[in-house]
């Protein structure tokens, strides 16, 4: 197999990650472009370890610890999300950013 | 073509199509579903790249851990105020970013590693000494790789879990009773 088909399928989920992380507007649904283009970075990591056969599985390993972060990442941007629906009742990341002050802040 | 390449083409296209369903569908719950899709496909990149163990991680956190959460919070964040059309008005450009990164990188990366053949059944050296693992990518290497040269970046990261957990109670759990009244005097005045 060549070593350019994983890479390019990578580079396409990135492109796809990037543009659902700026055309969202619900901050839940921007969080799921993060994940993909995180796993474009590890189908890269996995296919250059395939590659490099590293005795020590450098690639794999390290794609296992960005699992992990990616775990705590997205459990700490949920977190946020709820603390701001809470807030200001609403996830539409362009009203947040339009009329921030607008609206009493009404936490439970 | 050698079946891995066919199996690995198919898993391409349900990788890209779903992941184009993720981004563009205006329900938010089938974009959490579509997420699964790309996700599992995925493992399945990684099952063919044999990296057997990274793959069934990711079925078990991503398709079982995040996705279930991302469900949670888009059940929580529900209200009959939210809009219902869930892509920005920056659309265009954002559909530019996204291509010319994908430019970018696949232009780069085509350059850079053009005609580079991988071996699926080859042995890692041994230049480190080892002892050779019988499969690669299965469970006992990665886990004696995670366990013996790896140990203090696993422990570092379960320091980070750790931190993660806290600062997400923290940051979610309930205002406390000083702060509320803070902010009703401040909406007040």
């Amino acid at each position: 197999m060549p070593l350019l088909q994983p890479l390019l399928l990578s580079s396409a989920l990135f492109g796809i990650g990037v543009y659902g992380v700026l055309s969202r507007r619900n901050a839940v649904l921007a969080l799921m472009g993060v994940e993909l283009m995180l796993n474009a970075v590890m189908l890269n990591l996995v296919a250059f370890d395939v590659w490099l056969r590293d005795s020590l599985l450098t690639g794999q390993v390290f794609t296992l610890f960005v699992i992990a972060l990616a775990a705590a990442e997205i459990g700490l941007g949920l977190a946020i999300v709820l603390r701001l629906f809470r807030a200001y009742g609403t996830v539409d990341v362009d009203a947040l950013a339009d009329d921030r002050r607008a609206d009493p802040v009404h936490v439970t | 073509m050698t079946p891995e390449l066919v199996v690995f083409w198919l898993l391409s296209v349900l990788t890209v199509a779903s992941a184009v369903m993720v981004v563009s569908t205006p329900h938010v719950v089938h974009a959490a579903l579509w997420l699964v899709v790309t996700l599992g496909a995925v493992a399945g990149c990684f099952l063919v790249l044999t990296a057997e163990f990274v793959a069934w991680v990711q079925v078990l956190i991503y398709v079982g851990a995040v996705v279930v959460l991302l469900l949670f919070a888009l059940m929580l964040t529900r209200s009959p105020a939210s809009t219902t059309g869930a892509t920005s008005r920056n659309r265009p450009v954002a559909a530019f970013a996204g291509f010319s990164t994908f430019g970018v990188l696949a232009v780069v990366l085509t350059s850079g590693f053009r005609g580079i053949v991988l071996d699926l059944d080859s042995q890692p050296d041994q230049l480190g000494g080892a002892a050779p693992p019988e499969r690669i990518g299965d469970t006992r290497s990665v886990g004696e790789a995670i366990f013996t040269h790896w140990v203090l970046a696993f422990e570092v990261l379960s320091v980070i879990l750790l931190a993660a957990l806290i600062g997400a109670i923290v940051v979610s759990g309930r205002v406390r009773d000083r702060d509320r009244q803070e902010a009703a005097a401040g909406g007040g005045s």
